[in-house]
């Protein structure tokens, strides 16, 4: 009996010789122990080696091989061909960023946006190493746990419309991180982070569609972390607008 | 090389059953928005005058205004109740060491719906 065969698309664009991304099929084996990454693995080793998409640890850590599946945004080591057999499966780069070539994306946008938020500990008093760790109880861990699993794979920001029509939000996992670090309580950073998390840019451009904390493989809540940074935000205006005598 | 930008769709909202969802909780507003202008005119009739107050809720009788409500007050249930399904999002309360689950949350909003809607129905209904 022949071994089954599967359809890969696959959106190609080629700088400088496409004028246009354009789907190219791919006939594959398929496998049910299979993901899309070894699909396009497969393309590249046996069919086409001129196929350009990221990727590395293959064990969703590295957050490198985000692409969209069938129009949801995925990493392809974690999307397995089972779920999609025997219909074709459909990839094509992250939405809502830049194509430099086939799959992958321009993430200058991202980066340039990361460390506006200062994503890192910020102490009013330094201390030397000797003295020690700054110690934590689990409850205190547990407060911003879940949004330092990020591995900034910006599926998120492919899921989130809000980024693709209003390109100065900062977007889901860049205020998903400043909540990680405002919720630490190691941290002493807030207030230099609000400029961006409460401006122009920052939370209040989130519409609350909630795909972000949908399309997030490792279980972070950004929209969450955005809804409760505009409740901290807006008691902040409270405090200091409506109750000035309240201000500390 | 200038990278390939490929721009939103208009109705990048179609076709998608979340982002979908999301728009129709979004377009629940006109609804609520021109309720709140019906009720606006209402209490501007009320101090027009009584001829003028019974002209209007003459108006708001006729069958075209009845459907409206109809569709307005649906708008306002679906606008709540996705609303109320979002609390625990926003809202991270700690008792203690322990965070308060969401559905508690939920909860204690649709408590506080029953709750004052029966406080206005009492006011509005005790003649």
């Amino acid at each position: 009996m022949a071994s089954p065969t599967m359809t890969l698309e696959v959106l190609r664009y080629r700088p400088g010789q496409d004028h246009a991304p354009e789907f190219q099929s791919y006939s594959i084996p398929y496998r049910d122990d299979w993901v899309v990454l070894d699909a396009l693995n497969y393309v590249k080793d046996e069919l086409d080696g001129t196929l350009s998409y990221r990727w590395s640890c293959r064990m969703g850590v590295c957050g490198s091989c985000g692409v969209m599946i069938n129009g949801t945004p995925r990493l392809s080591c974690a999307a397995f061909l089972k779920e999609y057999y025997p219909r074709p499966v459909r990839v094509e780069p992250l939405n809502h960023f830049p194509i430099e070539r086939d799959l992958v994306i321009s993430m200058n946008d991202f980066m340039q946006k990361l460390p506006t938020v200062k994503p890192w500990i910020i102490r009013e008093d330094a201390r030397p190493l000797t003295e020690g760790e700054f110690r934590q109880t689990p409850a205190q861990l547990d407060a911003y746990k879940q949004f330092s699993m990020c591995i900034n794979c910006m599926l998120c920001y492919a899921a989130c419309p809000v980024y693709a029509l209003e390109p100065r939000f900062v977007g889901p996992a860049v205020l998903a991180l400043a909540a990680r670090y405002n919720l630490d309580s190691r941290d002493h950073g807030r207030t230099s982070r609000q400029d961006i998390v409460a401006g122009p840019e920052g939370v209040w451009e989130c519409t609350l569609v909630g795909e972000c904390s949908t399309a997030c493989p490792k279980g972070v809540d950004p929209a969450g972390a955005i809804q409760q940074m505009k409740l901290a935000s807006a008691l902040d205006w409270v405090r200091n607008v409506v109750l000035p005598w309240g201000k500390r | 090389m200038t990278p390939y930008h490929r721009p939103p769709r208009f109705n990048w909202w179609w076709g998608h059953r979340a982002y979908s969802l999301f728009m129709l909780r979004e377009l629940t507003s006109v609804f609520i928005g021109a309720y709140a202008v019906l009720l606006l005119v209402l209490v501007r009739r009320l101090a027009q005058g009584r001829d003028a107050y019974e002209g209007y809720l003459q108006f708001l009788s006729s069958p075209w205004m009845v459907v409206f409500h109809v569709a307005a007050l649906a708008a306002a249930l679906y606008h709540s109740i996705t609303w109320f399904g979002l609390a625990p999002k926003a809202m991270t309360v700690r008792l203690g060491d322990r965070r308060v689950p969401g559905v508690v949350i939920v909860g204690a909003n649709y408590a506080a719906w029953i709750v004052i809607s029966v406080i206005l129905a009492w006011i509005v209904l005790r003649g």
